[in-house]
């Protein structure tokens, strides 16, 4: 029960923070992927909001056992860095440029632009569905 | 700052992003999970290997926008998607298949790695931010608008 409200409460901030930011504009996002065009470097300050508390938050895990609601902390592995790794970023940040969309901000954007984010998502379920049925070698970290 | 880059929001855009990690920090240190989005919508689909429990994966992604519902009846929120719905589609079935092989997007990797200094993750960034302006600056340059 405590951790569904905390999860609520986590993706509600963060949505709000995606609008808040800027960065649930797709325009917006893109501009910063322009350095040849109109640079926007909104979503570098972005990054350093985010990021500053975060780091904190990684300082507390160092000297906490378990979460506050839950039994374990779940961090995945900072190792190794393989083709797997760097192929699907490379994947990813040309689908991010195209059109300036990732996938948090597409899910938050469902309130402000309905059906254009459906078609985003829903081209991302499929997308993900094919990575998880395809006859490849699953990750093994 | 507004005089270099007219179109610039660096102080909204920098307390967004305070929203954003204080929201990834409840996430950690609350359930000891990373708020990495892609990963969380998969788990709602039920397509990936282990991960947050369901209901966790499902809150969370819910309240996504739901937050912004909220945000947009205080202030302006501007979404302006490009136009070409066939684009659109191609680029989420990329960013699909992109994220869960590289188990991550700006979320996981960008806020949640980087802030760990994960080795992983600061490559993976690099990575998808370079292939990211390669791709909008090929557009450019082809005259291709999105």
């Amino acid at each position: 029960m405590r951790q569904s409200l905390l999860s609520l409460m986590s993706g509600t901030l963060f949505g709000a923070g995606l609008a808040v930011s800027g960065m649930i504009d797709p325009a917006r996002v893109r501009a910063f992927l322009d350095v040849a065009g109109a640079w926007d470097p909104t979503l570098a300050f972005v990054m350093a909001g985010a990021i500053l508390p975060m780091a904190l938050a990684w300082l507390i895990v160092r000297r906490r056992s378990t979460p506050i609601v839950a039994e374990q902390f779940h961090t995945p592995a900072t190792s190794p860095i393989d083709a797997r790794l760097m192929g699907g970023a490379a994947l990813f940040g040309i689908g991010w440029g195209l059109v300036g969309l990732c996938p948090g901000p597409a899910i938050a954007a469902l309130a402000i632009q309905p059906a254009t984010a459906l078609l985003f998502i829903a081209a991302m379920a499929v997308g993900a569905a094919i990575h998880r049925f395809a006859p490849t070698p699953r990750r093994s970290a | 700052m507004p005089e270099f880059f007219p179109h610039a929001m660096p102080l909204a855009g920098f307390i967004g992003g305070l929203m954003i990690g204080v929201a990834a920090a409840i996430m950690l240190l609350g359930n000891g999970r990373i708020a990495g989005v892609s990963g969380m919508f998969a788990r709602v689909l039920g397509l990936s290997e282990g991960g947050a429990p369901w209901m966790t994966a499902l809150l969370f992604t819910a309240g996504l926008p739901l937050g912004a519902a909220l945000a947009a009846a205080d202030v302006d929120v501007e979404a302006r998607f490009p136009t070409s719905l066939g684009l659109i589609a191609v680029a989420g079935l990329i960013v699909g298949i992109g994220t869960r092989l590289g188990a991550g997007c700006t979320s996981g990797h960008g806020v949640c790695g980087l802030s760990r200094l994960s080795p992983r993750s600061i490559v993976a960034t690099g990575t998808f931010m370079a292939t990211g302006i390669a791709t909008v600056t090929l557009m450019r340059l082809a005259g291709v608008v999105s």
